[in-house]
Order: structure tokens, then C-alpha cells, then sequence
């Protein structure tokens, strides 16, 4: 198979403490992945180094068979990697649709970044009737989309997603989920990080099971499902 | 009451100066939570540089008003240069360090900018070369001359510019992105390194034209004048409420007319105790005001933790 992203023996240390123990992972373009894991696996610490935001102390890090290792962080958006970090890292201080033009910020084709703003606002009708409201005063949900459709207007390749339902109510969380499988839908390739895993795998088409900086299992997302190792540690089974 | 007017026009006048220097104070503790103690030993060689093009201009024969502006362009494109520099060197290496260390190397740089201006121009005073006559004009019983007027109006003109750059155009959003959260700024495309680039050159452009207005209103200039003029703008940035850009224009004008009322009435008040070289007294008065009652400033949100 063909891999958009290849992931090779990955370590990150924060000071002495080791966080990925040398990880392996690989997408190809136009799967929805998950990574999930209990709180402390490296998740987060896992996106950030593919985002650009962390650097690994070694192991190779390859998209499009080019090494990202030495892109920083904003060229990666550049070349299709978007990140919607985890606490959505959105500009309180800045209306939503500044938001949503930050997320545009690489592009300089003003008629497709208009088009494009009118797409998430027909994604998010709540955000359209608060486009001239600051993020900062908006709900966690509506926050969250605000996130997301920031992301979405950098029109990305691969997009990552740091637990989107993070702190959110059960019908916003659903609302976000059928979001993520539209985006994925559309070709989207997407690398979902997520504490329900459930949900998490009945999204996506294969997962990866993180557990102290180290990968556990691996398969589709039916085999995870199924397996008594996944069933017992995140299922409550 | 002409006192009182007329202490209102000067304090406007000084006001708008400390404006456009604590702009640049506000701009760069923004984006870096950075105090940039160097930032009035920048206005200081922007006056500099203004007089010694000025001079050269005019003793080329060229005309007064292209040699005021092309001596204005000048210190400008020297104060951007310096301020980059500034950046570059002395911060930069620090970004991930400790906060006290960039406020000591801050500090250090504002030494070395004196002692270099010092070795250039020397210790004496300097005549600045305006070739106008500013007029006096009649106001009220008060009077106000061409230059104060002039002083005024580029003021308003160059805040205004600044507040259309940083919420209508695409830098000014990413800078106050950055401002905010520079990691999701950094997922979003933005280099960090060059917004802060573009930060320190726009408030050292600032602070230069803010040293040719001091220098032609008052007609010297001297190595020195840089630290208390940075101080005072320093302190109308954290009455406005530091960090925050109207907040240091508003802080600029109030303690203009602080300063100026203070040392009109500060004999009255007194008894003629105290005379109006005390003016001084009021900025740190203020200062001090400030950071007992609110050290937020006047439009600040939040406390500023950062040093
Ligand atoms: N900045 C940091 N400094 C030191 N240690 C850190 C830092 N960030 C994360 N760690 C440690 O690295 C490990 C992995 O953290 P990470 O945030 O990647 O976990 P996670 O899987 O995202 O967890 P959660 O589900 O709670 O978000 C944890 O043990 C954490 O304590
Ligand atoms: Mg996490």
C-alpha cells in the first residue's frame, strides 16, 4: 500500500522522561485512523510531533516520501498537515470568522477562501450567526467547530483531530462525529485521537492502540472492537 | 483658566509622543511578554539619526520640506533595522530562557545603545535643525505653535494607520494571533519568528518618528534623552494596561496631561514649595499608583504575571 504518512521508530523525551518509546505507524491517503489510549499514552505528544510542534529524538517521520523532520511547524500546513489541537487552541480574542481566516492564512486565493468560508459556515450554520462574535465567548461545542472549520480552511490533505469531544455533551458529541465522517467522506485523510473509544472505532476504519509510549495493537477497526485486550482496558467490558 | 488651557495643549502634545513609544512598549510585551527596556535608547538614535540627515540635507541646499521628510524616512528605516537587530541578537537566543534573563539583556542593550551614542555624538547637547519658523498661534489666551500642531495630527494619523493594520489586514491578525496563542498560530501557517520581526520594526518605526517630534519641539537632542522618555512612555503603557494597544495610546495622552497639570498647579498646590522641575515626580507617581490600585492598567483584562 501506498502511504501518505509513515511513522518509523519514533522517540520523544521531555527532559528525562520518555513519552514515545519508539513508535510505528503508517496511513494511507484517504483512511480515517484512530489513535487512542488512556490518559498519559502519548496521544497528544504524538500529534504534536506530526504537526511540527514537538521534535523526536529520533526515529523518521516520512509524508509523501519526503522527511517532515526538518519542515517546521508552519510549513507543515503547507504541505496538507492540519493539527485541531487538544483544548482547540482557538483565538479567544478573535472573532469566529477571524478565526476561521487564520486557518486561511497560508492561501492567498481570496475568491476559493470566500468560497470556502461560506462551505464551513453551511457545515456549522451556528457558526455563520456568530461570525462577528469573539471565540472566546462562545460554547465549548461551538468552539469546537470552530476549531474544526479553521482547520478545514487551510483545505488540508491529511487532518488530525485531538479529542474533539473532550468536555462536550452527548448530542454535540454525536453532531461532531457525523462532521468527522463527512470530512472523511469528501477524501479527507483523517488521524482521529480519541478517549472514547468506542465511538472512536465505530468512526474509523483502523486504530491504533497507544499504551505508555508504545503501540499495543493494531488492525481495523472491527478487529479492535472485538478484541478482548481493547474490550477489557477502554471498552469497560 | 489660559494657565489651565494652555497646560491642556502641552500635556496633549507630550501626551501623544509617550503614545507612540509606549506603543511600541505594548506592541513587544504583547507578542513576547517581553519588557523591551531598549525601546526609549531606540527613540534616542532615531533623533540622532534625524539631526545629523537633517543637517547633512540642508547643508546640501536641498529644500526644507524634503529634507525634513527624507530625515524622518531615514531615522525610521535605521530605528527598523535596529530594532531587528535588537531582536535578533539579544532576545531571540533567550526566547525559552528564563524571564529575567531577556530583562537583564534588555537592559544591557540599552547600555550599550547609550555608550554607542555616546562615542558618536558625544556628550553634548545638539541643536536640532528644524529650517522652519514654527508660528505661535493665539488659542484661547494660550498659545500653540505649528510644530505641537503638527505633532498632534501625524500622531493621530500614524495610530489610526496602526489600529487599520492590526484588525483589518491579514499581518495584523496573525500578530495578534500570536499575541495570543503562538503554537495554534504556528498550526496555522504563521512564522513566528518573522510576526515577531514585524513587531519590533513597526514599533521602532514608531519610536523613531516619536524622537524626531520630541527633538523638534524641544530643539536638542543629547545621548541621554532616550531613558527617561522611554520610562515615562513605559509607564503610560502599564496605566493603560500593558499589552494592550488602545490602552497605550490612552495611557500616552492621560499622563501627558498629568505631567503637564501637575508641574502648571504643583506650585499653587504646594504653597511654592515645590516648583514645576518636580514634573517629573508625576509619571512615577503615577507608576507606583498604578500597580498598588490597579496594576492591570486602565483597559488591561488580566493581571500581568509575565516580566
Ligand atoms: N510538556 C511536558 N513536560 C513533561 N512531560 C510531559 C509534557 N507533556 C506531556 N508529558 C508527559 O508525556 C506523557 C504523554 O503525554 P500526552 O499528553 O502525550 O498524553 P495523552 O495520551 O495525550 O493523554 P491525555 O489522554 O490525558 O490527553 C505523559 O506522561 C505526560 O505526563
Ligand atoms: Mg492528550
Amino acid at each position: 500500500m501506498n502511504h501518505l504518512l509513515e511513522v518509523e521508530n519514533l522517540k520523544v523525551s521531555y527532559g528525562g522522561i520518555q513519552a514515545l518509546k519508539g513508535i510505528n505507524l503508517s496511513i494511507a491517503a484517504g483512511e480515517l485512523v484512530t489513535l487512542i489510549g488512556s490518559n498519559g499514552a502519548g496521544k497528544t505528544t504524538t500529534l504534536k510531533v506530526l504537526a511540527g510542534l514537538l521534535h523526536p529524538a529520533s526515529g523518521k517521520l516520512q509524508y509523501r516520501d519526503r522527511s517532515l523532520l526538518h519542515v517546521p511547524a508552519h510549513r507543515r500546513v503547507v504541505n496538507g498537515i492540519a493539527l485541531v489541537p487538544e483544548g482547540r487552541g482557538i483565538f479567544a480574542r478573535l472573532t469566529v470568522e477571524e478565526n476561521l481566516l487564520m486557518g486561511a492564512y497560508i492561501r492567498g486565493d481570496k475568491a476559493g477562501i470566500a468560497d470556502d468560508l461560506e462551505r464551513q459556515y453551511v457545515l456549522f450554520p451556528r457558526l455563520a450567526e456568530r461570525r462577528t462574535q469573539l471565540a472566546g465567548t462562545l460554547s465549548g461545542g461551538e468552539q469546537q467547530m470552530v476549531a474544526m472549520a479553521r482547520a478545514l480552511m487551510s483545505r488540508p490533505e491529511l487532518l488530525m483531530l485531538d479529542e474533539p469531544s473532550m468536555g462536550l455533551a452527548p448530542l454535540m458529541v454525536e453532531k461532531i462525529f457525523e462532521t468527522i465522517r463527512g470530512i472523511s467522506i469528501q477524501g479527507v485523510t483523517i488521524l482521529l485521537v480519541e478517549q472514547n473509544a468506542r465511538l472512536a472505532l465505530e468512526t474509523a476504519q483502523r486504530g491504533y492502540v497507544l499504551e505508555s509510549g508504545a503501540i499495543s495493537l493494531s488492525g481495523t477497526a472491527g478487529e479492535l472492537l472485538g478484541s478482548d485486550a481493547v474490550q477489557q482496558a477502554y471498552l469497560g467490558a | 483658566m489660559e494657565i489651565l488651557l494652555q497646560q491642556i495643549i502641552n500635556g496633549l502634545v507630550q501626551g501623544s509622543v509617550y503614545a507612540l513609544v509606549a506603543l511600541g512598549y505594548t506592541m513587544v510585551y504583547g507578542i513576547l511578554g517581553l519588557i523591551n527596556f531598549a525601546h526609549g535608547e531606540v527613540v534616542m538614535i532615531g533623533a540622532m539619526i534625524a539631526m545629523t540627515v537633517l543637517q547633512a540635507l540642508l547643508t546640501a541646499a536641498l529644500t526644507p520640506v524634503l529634507a525634513v521628510l527624507l530625515s524622518l524616512l531615514a531615522a525610521m528605516a535605521v530605528c527598523m533595522a535596529l530594532g531587528y537587530s535588537i531582536e535578533r541578537i539579544a532576545y531571540r537566543p533567550l526566547r525559552n530562557a528564563p524571564r529575567l534573563a531577556p530583562l537583564i539583556t534588555a537592559i544591557g542593550v540599552s547600555i550599550v545603545l547609550q555608550n554607542l551614542a555616546m562615542m558618536i555624538w558625544g556628550r553634548e547637547y545638539h541643536a536640532f535643525p528644524l529650517p522652519f519658523n514654527s508660528t505661535s498661534h493665539q488659542l484661547g489666551g494660550a498659545i500653540v505653535n505649528d510644530v505641537q500642531i503638527a505633532i498632534v495630527i501625524i500622531a493621530l494619523l500614524i495610530m489610526s494607520t496602526l489600529m487599520w493594520l492590526v484588525h483589518r489586514t491579514r499581518m495584523g491578525r496573525a500578530m495578534r494571533a500570536v499575541s495570543e496563542n503562538p503554537a495554534a498560530a504556528a498550526l496555522m501557517g504563521v512564522d513566528i519568528n518573522r510576526v515577531i520581526s514585524v513587531t519590533f520594526m513597526l514599533g521602532s518605526a514608531l519610536a523613531a518618528v516619536a524622537g524626531f517630534m520630541v527633538s523638534a519641539n524641544y530643539g536638542i537632542v543629547h545621548y541621554y534623552m532616550g531613558f527617561m522618555l522611554g520610562l515615562k512612555a513605559f509607564t503610560a503603557a502599564v496605566l493603560g494596561g500593558i499589552g494592550n494597544l488602545r490602552g497605550a495610546m490612552l495611557g500616552g495622552v492621560l499622563l501627558g496631561l498629568i505631567e503637564s497639570l501637575g508641574a502648571g498647579y504643583i506650585g499653587d498646590i504646594t504653597g511654592g514649595f515645590l516648583g514645576s522641575n518636580y514634573q517629573d515626580v508625576f509619571a512615577f507617581f503615577v507608576l507606583i499608583a498604578v500597580l498598588i490600585l490597579r496594576p492591570s492598567g486602565l483597559l488591561g483584562e488580566k493581571l500581568a504575571e509575565r516580566a
